[in-house]
């Protein structure tokens, strides 16, 4: 793998820092008129998720990060193991819980995702911006109230809970923003 | 962040408007306005110059002169500080200049290879004095456009141990890796190593600088004598040096000196750094020996300092970034 000197540290950059593979969110040059340079870089975990700030000396360099996003389809759940599949190759993966983690709630069987590898093992699983999924418990609405003010709990195939406008039913299919887990619209067949 | 070698002419505008290279322009003419009224004379000394300062913490630019049959290595100033400083000794009396320095390797928000600078020395004048000067010049140039706060003054040390408790003039390299343990900076203990001077650097630009000048100027000075520069050590205290620094809205803006006039500490000093420089693999750098000659032949004693203009236009404008403030930063050059 390549590595990076600081200078070329830019968002989105995924390198290696303390074994454990990374992203670079922003990279600002600190030079004292008469002193050392320094980068002050904010980079995310790719493990964690957690966002930290670390210094490093200006030249200083990180080794990249083989990470590459991948469109796959969620093909099916084995009770341990999340199983994923690459359409055009049909080369499949394999992702425990905590590897798939709160994207678990959108995925349903057949749906695109992007699985995030890591040297060729899932790191990450995102699911869709928007997803389209069947409400299967909700408390009956007020008929003919159309307003959505308000709003009530459903529970979806997948197991997530979003709140939904007083008219929507039970067996409805509804379009979901996975990433504020926000209610969009009905879904019309 | 720049992309050099994007030339596809979709960026040949310039980063900033017209309107505001007319406010730039003005500023500039304010400058020259207010140091005619107190008698300094504005000089100008060459860009290119046949040697180069020895400070291994400034990057060069090296060309080449062909003129047939010589190839002469010639470098592109870093600040006009040594040219200027020969004009004193041969008799020019106090002088201000506002030119081009370069600096290679360096570019960021606050930071353009080649950018524009304001230097000016005061015969006579001690660092107080210089410090006064300052303050009348920020206060006339701000004046109408943004407010400012009276200004402040701090001693380096003291204002170091306000906010981080260690003794910034003697090391002790256990208090400062606790110090950067215990306050989220853990990875300074590798940076740093046990050199004094990037330690202060890295404490002062990471803890300190941020909180400095807050809609007013602060003056920072005395500062420890393994950061002197070309400064002169405190007749009363050899451990600290008569330095400045200038913050407005926790941006570094100037820097300057009670200045080293002594031509064998002087010389001393440029071994250092050539030495530092071998130790480093850096670049070679020539030693100046007109400005030794012309330190031998007797600099009157002064003080002088350098502002970034860019940066002062863009803590004047509230801009945040040098690329807001020039016609075209170098990702535009």
């Amino acid at each position: 793998m390549a590595t990076y000197s600081t200078n070329e540290f830019r968002g989105g950059l995924k390198v290696m820092l303390d074994n454990d593979p990374c992203a670079i969110i922003e990279n600002e040059f600190v030079k004292p008129g008469k002193g050392q340079a320094f980068n002050r870089v904010k980079i995310r975990n790719l493990k964690t998720g957690r966002v930290i700030e670390r210094t490093f000396k200006s030249g200083e360099t990180l080794e990249g990060a083989d990470v590459v996003d991948v469109e796959m389809q969620y093909l099916y759940n084995d009770g341990s193991f999340r199983h994923f599949m690459k359409p055009d190759t049909f080369e499949q993966y394999q992702a425990d819980e905590k590897t798939v983690g709160d994207a678990v709630q959108w995925l349903k069987d057949q749906d695109n995702c992007t699985v995030t590898l890591w040297n060729d093992a899932p790191l990450a699983v995102t699911p869709a911006n928007f997803v389209e999924l069947a409400i299967v418990e909700t408390d009956p609405g007020v008929r003919g109230d159309t307003s959505g003010g308000g709003g009530k709990p459903a529970k979806l195939e997948t197991g997530a809970v979003v709140r939904v406008p007083l008219f929507v039913q039970t067996g409805e299919v509804i379009k979901v923003d996975t990433r504020t887990g926000e209610y969009i619209s009905r879904v019309k067949d | 962040m720049i992309h050099p070698g994007n030339l596809s002419g979709a960026d040949w505008r310039p980063g900033c408007s017209i309107e505001f290279l007319r406010q730039r322009a003005e500023l500039l003419r304010q400058i020259r306005e207010f140091f005619r009224a107190r008698d300094v004379l504005e000089v100008e000394t060459p860009l290119l110059s046949q040697a180069i300062g020895t400070d291994p913490q400034l990057a060069f630019f090296r060309t080449e002169f062909d003129f047939p049959p010589l190839r002469q290595a010639m470098y592109l100033q870093t600040s006009p500080e040594f040219a200027m400083k020969r004009l004193l000794a041969a008799g020019s009396g106090s002088i201000y200049q506002i030119c081009k320095a370069f600096r290679n390797g360096e570019a960021g928000r606050f930071h353009n290879p080649e950018f524009t600078m304001l230097e000016w020395y005061r015969v006579g004048f001690c660092l107080a004095d210089l410090m006064d000067e300052c303050e009348a010049l920020i206060g006339s140039l701000f004046a109408g456009i943004k407010a400012l706060e009276p200004a402040q003054r701090f001693g380096y040390c003291s204002l170091f141990a306000d906010y981080t408790r260690l003794n910034a003039a003697e090391f002790s390299p256990a208090d400062y890796r606790a110090y950067a343990e215990a306050s989220g900076l853990p990875e300074a203990v590798t940076v740093c190593g046990d050199d004094h001077a990037t330690w202060l650097d890295f404490l002062f630009s990471h803890r300190i600088q941020p909180h400095l000048g807050i809609g007013r100027l602060c003056m920072v000075y005395g500062y420890p004598a393994c950061q002197s520069s070309l400064a002169r050590l405190n007749e009363h205290d050899p451990l600290i040096t008569d330095r400045v620094e200038l913050f407005i809205d926790g941006v570094e803006l100037g820097n300057g000196f009670f200045e080293l006039a002594d031509p064998e500490e002087q010389n001393r000093r440029f071994d250092q750094e050539l030495a530092a420089r071998r130790q480093q693999k850096l670049p070679v750098a020539l030693k100046d020996e007109r400005l030794l000659a012309a330190l031998r032949a007797g600099l009157p004693d002064c003080s002088g300092i350098a502002i970034g203009i860019d940066r002062l236009l863009m803590v004047l404008f509230g801009k945040p970034s040098i690329g807001d403030v020039v016609s075209f930063s170098i990702n535009r050059a």
